[in-house]
């Protein structure tokens, strides 16, 4: 025995397997497979982390299994940040606490998931309200962050991780998933978030920046490149981590994840990828204009910010970021959701459901925080539904998944369940008890 | 930026024709689901006569020549009221000291902001314009109403109770620090205060003061009522409003987050004999529920808003409810700056007390309706639907606490604001208006040109 377990270690130790999944089966349970259509007093049964069976009928294994009576409860597929920085900062305005946002402009070899902290108190929170995995990014969307560095270009790998687990290997889906770019956009206007004030510049200058920004971002391009065809050439090339990082994006392998929110930043990166036959995913979209065409026409996925949010100018239609995603979708556009911060992780599903109401069909709406989101990350073999032979990550509701007034009441992580305390509800049980 | 400043109160202005034509016939909104705040939801009609709800019932009597609008079933709340907002004001913080209560809201607001727009577009239609945060006494407030079209005297809503914000915690420290002040450029030289313990000193000292100011005018009343010949003091603007708020005339409205400045403020005002009337943010109010209900202070919170600094580590979205639970006078609000974003969904942020909290339908569409009108000592006038109040009314086209609803309709006074259909309209014309303003730029940029490129 004493051996068994050590030698049990050992194996944890050295391959760092991911933890155990767990088994169950869920009865009396309306499920939303999101691949498919919903079914009603549907059971659920899951193996070893993984769906086993979903139907009206399902086999129940011979061994001794969890039975969960979910009568009245709606189950759906864990949704999916496509782009946070949870677990990475605590407290926005403490630096210490914060680590997006390395200095240097091109920075491709940091990889985020090393500094996800397990023990943040974001995790719970965000897990709580159903969302089981999140991107987590190196730099803010607009660049920069607040580890001290404010203009990185290529501010590093996105990391996919889990919302559970003890250790951020544990939690790990994707090391690297995506490259994060910030595209350099003529911006004279620029908001500090950190002093809540507008600088307004002059277009010449924003120009002036731009145009040698571009110039740098494509040598470096022409760099990586040319130390890549060195390296398959065998020539003698001194290991160089930052563009050994960018192979898989020249490859194609890995996309680059674009953050550029207007027509003609969008436009000018599109070209900038086709010129460099790299794989593009559109992140921040928030006014297509013209460009929108393109994007369908070369299907190129798309990250969605926070719908709920406030017109970008004077006199855009104040509904103008709720009607965004029913703009994409009535172009053909695939896209997914991101909230792009720690904070406001929690509010995910809200993001998609805005949009229903100003056009959006609601199985688009919750394929966004689902199969949408896992298709792009290239883990829809995995992740996004509830289908035989995909992991078992998986929400219990009391409602609606994208109703603010819905309780998330179970959340299971690779068939595994995950405790729904978090720093909010120890804090109000202790207040509440208050005599 | 002009041209489409123009085009904004061009329509605006038609807005209110219309607006008006409409205000002098009796309206009649009837088979809607009503949500009174007060009184229940129920299906039924509301009469409104000159900007007043005349009538509200499952069964009214149409008054002659009512234009009539049947809603089919659709949702009515009475229009919703953000406590703090910092929209349609050219600029928000004095903070150059500690103590600002020399300057008002009042005399910067920004009738043009498209925000006041976008927020009657959300079914807000009132709203309490705060000072910031930068000083521990900050400046005065004004309550709106968002008449868009007025002008800045028209959109004050003179009914509310004057008030002043205070501010404790680390947004009036920061001064103190030193260095890059996110209020006002850079503070090199620290301002006093630079901790807590300061925070109280300055309010303390400022009433101190204000007692004094407010002795040497008694004592100049009572002898000029004697028939003395005496001079008067000097006034003061900085104290006079301190007075008033000594003398129970002026509404205290205190930035707070932490439960021992919460505390700190509380007793202070306790020992000055004064009553704060709502505690603003108060992220951490939950902890001091008993102490805040003791006082009789009201709170006015974020839904879900924490971690963003140090004291928002402890922000819970349970605050609202945990406070409306112990009996505080609870309500949300957006803390709006630069634009409109979370006044325009003040709606699904009280539906998020429903699942954070379990607080009722009622109970939660009361945090954006009849407890901030309490608050504001505007409750006689609006916040619910019923006989007598002012006709502000939105119109849902499904439930107002559903994410799935929008805002088709809002009246303010009887009068019809915004109307979404109307607005999804005028927007093909509003391009074409815009780009004819543009072009019409361009060629003027082109003609005075090569004038601008003579030497001088």
């Amino acid at each position: 025995m004493k051996q068994l377990l050590l030698a049990g270690l050992f194996a944890v130790a050295t391959f760092a397997a991911p933890p155990e999944g767990g088994s169950f089966l869920l009865k009396n349970v309306t499920v939303h497979p999101v691949s498919g259509p919903k079914l009603d007093g549907a059971s659920v049964l899951v193996l070893d982390g993984k769906f086993a069976e979903v139907g009206a009928k399902v086999t129940p294994p011979k061994t001794k299994i969890r039975i969960i009576d979910g009568k009245g409860l709606h189950v759906w597929p864990g949704m999916i940040n496509s782009g946070s920085i949870v677990g990475l900062s605590e407290i926005g305005s403490i630096r210490e606490t914060n680590d997006t946002g390395e200095l240097g402009t091109f920075v491709p070899q940091l990889r985020p998931i090393v500094a996800l902290n397990p023990d943040s108190e974001h995790i719970p929170v965000v897990r709580a309200n159903g969302i089981t995995m999140t991107a987590l990014l190196p730099a803010g969307a607009g660049g920069g962050g607040r580890g001290g560095g404010s203009v990185q270009m290529i501010g590093g790998q996105i990391s996919l991780a889990h919302l559970a687990g003890w250790t951020w290997e544990q939690m790990e889906v994707r090391r690297s998933a995506g490259m994060h770019l910030r595209y350099p956009a003529i911006s004279p206007v620029s908001f500090d978030p950190m002093t809540f004030s507008v600088t307004r510049g002059n277009y010449p200058n924003s120009k002036r920046q731009h145009d040698q920004e571009i110039q740098e971002l494509t040598s470096f391009f022409d760099d990586a490149r040319s130390y890549w065809t060195a390296k398959k050439a065998a020539l003698p090339v001194k290991t160089d981590l930052k563009f050994e990082a960018f192979i898989p994006v020249l490859e194609g392998k890995t996309p680059l994840i674009a953050f550029a929110s207007h027509e003609r930043e969008i436009r000018e990166v599109i070209e900038f990828a086709d010129k460099q036959q790299v794989r593009l995913v559109l992140a921040g979209v928030r006014k297509p204009g013209a460009a929108l065409e393109t994007i369908a026409k070369k299907k190129i996925p798309v990250i969605l910010g926070r719908t709920q949010t406030g017109a970008d100018e004077e006199d855009d239609p104040y509904d103008e970021p709720y009607a965004l995603p029913a703009k994409l979708h009535t172009a053909g556009v695939k896209f997914c959701f991101a909230t792009f911060d720690a904070e406001f992780a929690r509010n995910l599903p809200y993001q998609a459901s805005q949009g229903v109401p100003y056009g959006l069909p609601y199985d688009e709406a919750l394929r966004a925080v689902t199969l949408n989101a896992a298709e792009i990350w290239g883990i829809d073999r995995d992740y996004g539904s509830i289908e035989a032979g995909k992991v078992a990550d998986l929400v219990l509701t009391d409602g609606d998944l994208l109703e603010v007034k819905t309780d998330v009441k179970m959340v299971f992580i690779r068939g595994n369940e995950a405790d729904l305390e978090t720093r909010h509800t120890r804090l109000y049980k202790k207040y509440l008890a208050r005599p | 930026m002009i041209p489409m400043r123009i085009l904004l109160i061009t329509a605006a202005a038609c807005g209110m024709a219309c607006a008006q034509q409409a205000a002098q016939q009796p309206i009649v909104l009837q088979n809607a689901t009503i949500h009174s705040v007060t009184k229940g939801t129920f299906s039924g009609s509301i009469v409104i006569r000159n900007g007043l709800i005349a009538e509200v019932g499952d069964k009214v009597l149409a008054p002659m020549g009512a234009k009539i609008i049947d809603l089919g079933g659709k949702h009515i709340t009475p229009g919703l009221i953000d406590c703090h907002t910092h929209i349609a004001l050219v600029s928000t913080n004095e903070g150059s000291v500690s103590v600002s209560s020399m300057v008002a809201m009042r005399d910067v607001i920004d009738p043009e902001d498209p925000a006041i727009f976008r927020d009657l577009a959300g079914g807000t239609t009132t709203a309490n314009l705060l000072h910031g945060s930068a000083n521990a006494i900050g400046g005065l407030n004004v309550v709106i109403k968002m008449r868009w079209g007025s002008d800045a005297d028209g959109l004050v809503m003179k009914e509310a109770k004057p008030g002043i914000k205070f501010a404790l915690g680390e947004n009036p420290k920061r001064a103190g620090q030193g260095g890059q002040s996110p209020f006002g450029g850079s503070a090199q030289t620290p301002r006093y205060p630079g901790t807590r313990m300061g925070v109280e000193d300055v309010i303390r000292e400022a009433f101190v003061e204000a007692r004094q100011y407010q002795a040497a005018w008694k004592e100049y009343e009572t002898r000029r009522a004697r028939g003395e010949n005496v001079l008067p003091p000097r006034r003061n603007m900085k104290l006079e409003p301190l007075v008033e708020v000594l003398e129970g005339k002026r509404l205290v409205h205190a930035h707070c987050y932490r439960s021992d400045e919460i505390l700190m403020l509380l007793r202070v005002a306790e020992e000055f004999g004064f009553k704060i009337a709502t505690l603003q943010h108060a992220l951490e109010g939950y902890k001091v529920a008993e102490e805040i209900k003791a006082h009789g202070a009201g709170v006015s919170t974020f839904s879900d808003w924490w971690s963003y600094k140090i004291e928002a580590y402890d922000a819970i979205p349970y605050n609202a409810a945990l406070l409306t639970k112990k009996g505080v006078l609870t309500s949300l609000n957006s803390d709006d700056a630069g634009g409109a974003d979370l006044s325009t969904r003040l709606n699904t942020e009280a539906a998020k007390t429903i699942k954070y909290g379990g607080l009722s339908e009622d109970e939660a569409l009361a945090l954006v309706t009849i407890n901030p009108a309490r608050q504001l000592g505007i409750d006689q006038y609006v916040g619910s639907i019923e006989a007598g109040k002012q006709a502000d009314i939105v119109i849902f086209d499904k439930d107002p606490l559903s994410i799935y609803s929008k805002v088709e309709k809002v009246f303010i006074d009887g009068r019809q604001y915004f109307d979404r259909d109307e607005d999804l309209m005028s927007r093909p014309r509003r391009e074409a208006d815009k780009k004819g303003l543009l072009e019409k730029e361009k060629a003027t940029e082109k003609a005075e040109a090569p004038q601008r490129r003579r030497p001088s």
